[in-house]
């Protein structure tokens, strides 16, 4: 390196905090004492605007050109002393943070001298990866201001809406020939009391008088290229002609479908029959039976189904509901496990359920009902002894599975899938309707069975994330990514391509054979690919081997600094 | 909570309440009462040395359920977003008797302000968004129970602090009458939830988190055996399932059917629990060294005034009403709720519904400024 190093280090005493524990002036004479540190300070707070302002002092006067601050963690102040950094004319990049609060002060705090020894430790690290680093510039790509809705169930008609309305142009694609969904078969919205069909059409319809929706359907995903900003999507209605769409980000709203449950307690379609038949007859008034028995769990909560499908114990209350209304003569049993009637208004359908005399039966895994000719048999858990129930229609509650199509979408999407086939979120619990591949989100009953009021609480979720990126117009991105840095090396194998979590490498064909190509602004810096690289092509920007290194070469080096050897 | 507090686009307003909400979609103004804490935000960065100065040492910390006590200044818990030590006045013997000021002398920042008084903001806004959350019910008045009589009977949120590391008892589930360590432990179910006595709704979160309760007991101590005892199991989120086989078959978690009739006491204070095993149909007797009641989770204390200021209509539980066609939108324009202020949510349905709110809530800013624009 042609400049000279000037590193200056900042030891904060944090109050108490660190000073408490440990001695910070000794640490910081010591750090003097290190290679290429012309200038040291021991701040009261170094975070505080006394504590910033001496840092942008001190470079200017000092004309340092590494800073390195030993204080707390980078998660609450690395973006202010990179902004003090930057204030004083230094790429923020040059910045290095070493944490002697919660790695040190804090978990060491009845060892005082081993604390103080642990802490300079840390710093002699952080010197030496400073003295590698190198400025970099933040990765800014634009952001396309359109969005792919892909599925135009009651999610997708929800989330395309949702994001016309702000203004963005939404490409809804819909692989069978009309809109609508599931919505479309079903008779009645639990628990609201609101007609499915008319709820349904009027999306529909403000779907498609919305100017700024493009509606495909009959089309389907066939080809996806880009990333966050910029993806190239190729739908085509198999018969052809293929459209291509570029749009900036993605929905996923593909929804699920009815488990049929063919073979099981002699579903027949007629007189046993499942829960979408049963919609379709109270939905055409076309229902007569006076002695219904419902079987819950049928396929679901089994060895070959874990999963407990969450709606489909409403969905049986709420017909048990509409049957006892429409006669209230109808004798009808609802065989159950548990009863999943979480929260206020479904428990609310259970107790006017029980008043219209719905009756309800416990029964157990390991004694399932037996479905006979007029009646069916079941082990009656509170009563504790066999009940036989007289029926002219079973209706066998069984759950939503994937829908068909979830592997392949999942791989041209290049996001996962859980075992059973449902879309895998970043986080199951503070990030549902986020993948982990920025740009891309999830909603409905594709990422978990789902009533239609959450589905449509995700969509409008899934809308709002995705509308971050549509209205800043821009992805700003840290530079601490890979990068391709020996091309010859690079045998084209994808190992680092599959083991990506973010699909941020692709392989490309180029003049000298397949090779990885990074999407910077895909890429989380997690290390993945340089790591799985045989070849040794990929390096980490911002945490290079070489920066590595030099820290783990220090942190061992104690002894010949102590004896004032240095390497 | 770190995001929140460092993103540019947000003012984070703690220690603060709505005092006025007027105007209508696309222009509310809203009176808010920013609260005195003594100390000035914009200096103080939660150091501590006042908190350890400080020589009330007798305050019940309301977050650890006042299982332990906490000083007259200070941080409302450790993580807590903004980090700023707030003086509690009542407590605080400068403010009661006059003389003390200790806090002030120690803080090297000079954060200390005994003169500062309460603030009214008011704020100008196109959208409001209410996620004010819940409270638990109070089980003392469900005397057969015996919490508040029976000393090893707490509820689950005090369960929480014991078995947190950084709670009063450095995360070891000691009892409340000896300091042992609990080995027996029995969470009941519905307690309060379900009830035509209390609130007949379910609580929707109380099944999940007992059995997670139950596995971190037995990660604490592999020796200690729980009971859950439940009407429904309503896991129905995902993975819930799975969650729970995982605490029957890994954690050898024992599950019964059947609600708890009464709780009685040995003489060595251990509960006797006592139900009728709806599978078996028994009725049965179980002592236990430790009792965990998952209470009922109600609307948060003051959402009838707020709902009232706001002027959105609540159900006869006091949660805030939604319904189609937009689930979080209230009965008032540019008006959204989202969580357990609607009616009990768990994590991921909150955080959806909060994406919905804001969503929404975008929907109705953004078109008022398309209308300025044109």
């Amino acid at each position: 390196m042609a400049e000279e190093l000037r590193i200056g280090v900042f030891v904060c005493r944090c109050g108490t905090n660190i000073a408490g524990f440990l001695d910070t002036e000794d640490v910081a004479k010591y750090a003097k004492t290190l290679p290429n540190v012309v200038f040291t300070r021991e701040n009261l707070f170094s975070c505080s605007e006394a504590g910033v302002t001496d840092i942008k002092n001190a470079i200017t006067e000092n004309k340092l050109n590494r800073v390195v601050v030993a204080a707390c963690t980078p998660l609450t102040h690395e973006p202010t002393f990179r902004a003090a950094c930057e204030d004083a004319g230094l790429n923020p990049f040059l910045f290095e943070f070493v944490n002697i609060r919660e790695q040190c002060s804090w978990v060491h705090k009845a060892l005082r001298e081993e604390a103080t020894q642990k802490a300079k430790d840390l710093i002699r690290m952080g010197v030496a990866r400073a003295a590698l680093l190198e400025p970099r510039e933040s990765i800014v790509t634009d952001v396309i201001p359109s969005a792919l809705v892909i599925g135009g169930g009651i999610a997708g008609l929800t989330a395309a809406l949702a994001l016309a309305n702000r203004g963005f142009e939404v490409k809804l694609v819909e692989r069978e020939k009309k809109l609508g969904g599931m919505l479309r078969d079903l008779h009645q919205i639990y628990p609201y009391e609101i007609g499915a069909r008319g709820f349904i059409s009027s999306k529909i319809k403000e779907v498609e008088e919305n100017p700024k929706i493009e509606v495909l359907t009959g089309h389907s995903l066939e080809k996806l290229g880009g990333f966050i900003g910029n993806y190239q999507a190729t739908v085509g209605s198999g018969e052809g002609s293929a459209k291509e769409l570029k749009v900036g980000v993605i929905i996923v709203a593909t929804g699920a479908s009815l488990l049929v449950p063919e073979g099981s307690f002699s579903y027949n379609g007629e007189d046993v029959i499942n829960q979408l038949q049963l919609e379709e007859r109270l939905k055409n008034q076309a229902f007569d039976a006076q002695n219904i028995v419902m079987i819950k769990c049928v396929g679901a909560r089994v060895k070959e189904r874990l999963y407990c499908s969450r709606i489909c114990c409403m969905t049986a209350i709420k017909d048990g509901i509409l049957i006892k209304k429409q006669n209230p003569d109808a004798n009808v049993h609802i065989l159950y496990r548990d009863l999943m009637c979480y929260g206020v208004a479904n428990e609310e359908l259970l107790r006017q359920a029980k008043e219209l005399g719905v009756r309800f039966v416990n029964y157990s895994l390991d004694s399932p009902p037996v479905v006979e000719d007029g009646k069916v048999k079941v082990q009656s858990n509170v009563l504790g002894r066999e009940l036989e129930i007289e029926s002219d229609l079973v209706v066998l509650i069984t759950p939503l599975v994937a829908r068909e199509g979830a592997a392949e979408l999942s791989k041209l999407l290049k996001v996962p899938l859980d075992e059973y086939k449902f879309f895998l979120e970043a986080h199951v619990k503070l990030r549902p309707n986020d993948f982990a591949t920025d740009g891309i989100y999830i909603c409905g009953s594709a990422h978990w069975p789902v009533s239609t009021g959450e589905a449509i609480q995700q969509a409008l979720g899934a809308a709002s994330r995705a509308s971050i990126h549509l209205t800043n117009k821009k992805v700003k991105v840290e530079p601490i990514v890979s990068v391709l840095f020996d091309e010859e090396a690079c045998r084209g194998c994808g190992l680092c391509a599959s083991l990506c979590p973010y699909a941020a490498i692709e392989m490309v064909e180029t003049e000298k054979g397949t090779k990885a190509k990074m999407i910077e602004v895909a890429c989380k810096g997690c290390g993945v690919c340089a790591a799985s690289c045989y070849k040794q092509a990929i390096k980490m920007i911002h945490y290079s081997d070489e920066q590595l290194t030099a820290q783990i070469r220090a942190a061992f080096q104690k002894k010949e600094v102590e004896s004032g050897v240095q390497a | 909570m770190l995001d929140v507090g460092r993103h540019p686009n947000i003012n984070m307003l703690a220690y603060s309440e709505v005092k006025e909400v007027n105007g209508e979609v696309g222009n509310f103004t809203v009176k808010i009462n920013k609260k005195a804490r003594y100390v000035k935000e914009e200096v103080c960065n939660a150091c501590g040395d006042c908190i350890a100065k400080c020589p009330m040492k007798k305050v019940p910390d309301e977050f650890d359920m006042k299982l332990r006590n906490r000083k007259a200044i200070y941080l409302y818990f450790s993580q807590g977003i903004p980090a700023i030590a707030t003086i509690d006045k009542e407590h605080c013997i400068y403010f009661q008797t006059g003389k003390c000021r200790v806090c002030e002398k120690f803080c090297q920042k000079g954060a200390i302000d005994f003169e500062q008084q309460d603030q009214t903001l008011n704020l100008n806004v196109g959208a409001v968004i209410l996620a004010t959350g819940f409270d638990l019910l109070d089980p003392s008045g469900l005397t057969q129970y015996g919490y508040g009589r029976i000393k090893n009977v707490i509820t689950g949120l005090e369960y929480e602090r014991l078995i947190n590391a950084t709670g009063p008892t450095g995360g070891h589930l000691l009892r409340r009458s000896d300091e042992k360590s609990a080995k027996r432990v029995a969470y009941l179910q519905c307690i309060g939830s379900r009830d035509l006595n209390n609130c007949s709704y379910c609580s929707h979160v109380c099944c999940m988190y007992s059995i997670k309760d139950a596995m971190l007991a037995k990660e604490h101590d592999p020796d200690s055996v729980s009971y859950i005892f439940h009407t429904d199991l309503r896991n129905v989120g995902k993975w819930f399932q799975k969650y729970e086989i995982r605490g029957k078959e890994e954690y050898g978690i024992n599950f019964i059917r059947g609600r708890v009739a009464e709780i009685t006491e040995d003489e060595e204070q251990n509960p006797i629990v006592w139900y009728e095993d709806t599978n078996t149909h028994e009725v049965r007797s179980r002592t236990v060294d430790m009792v965990v009641l998952a209470t009922a989770a109600i609307p948060s204390k003051g959402i009838k005034e707020l709902a009232k200021l706001v002027g959105v209509k609540t159900d006869e539980y006091g949660f805030i009403k939604t319904g189609l066609p937009f689930p979080t939108d209230t009965s008032v324009a540019g008006v959204f709720a989202c969580g357990f202020c609607i009616a009990p949510a768990d994590i991921p349905e909150s955080v959806a519904q909060a994406s919905a709110a804001a969503s929404r809530a975008a929907e109705v800013v953004f078109a008022r400024k398309a209308k300025k624009r044109a």
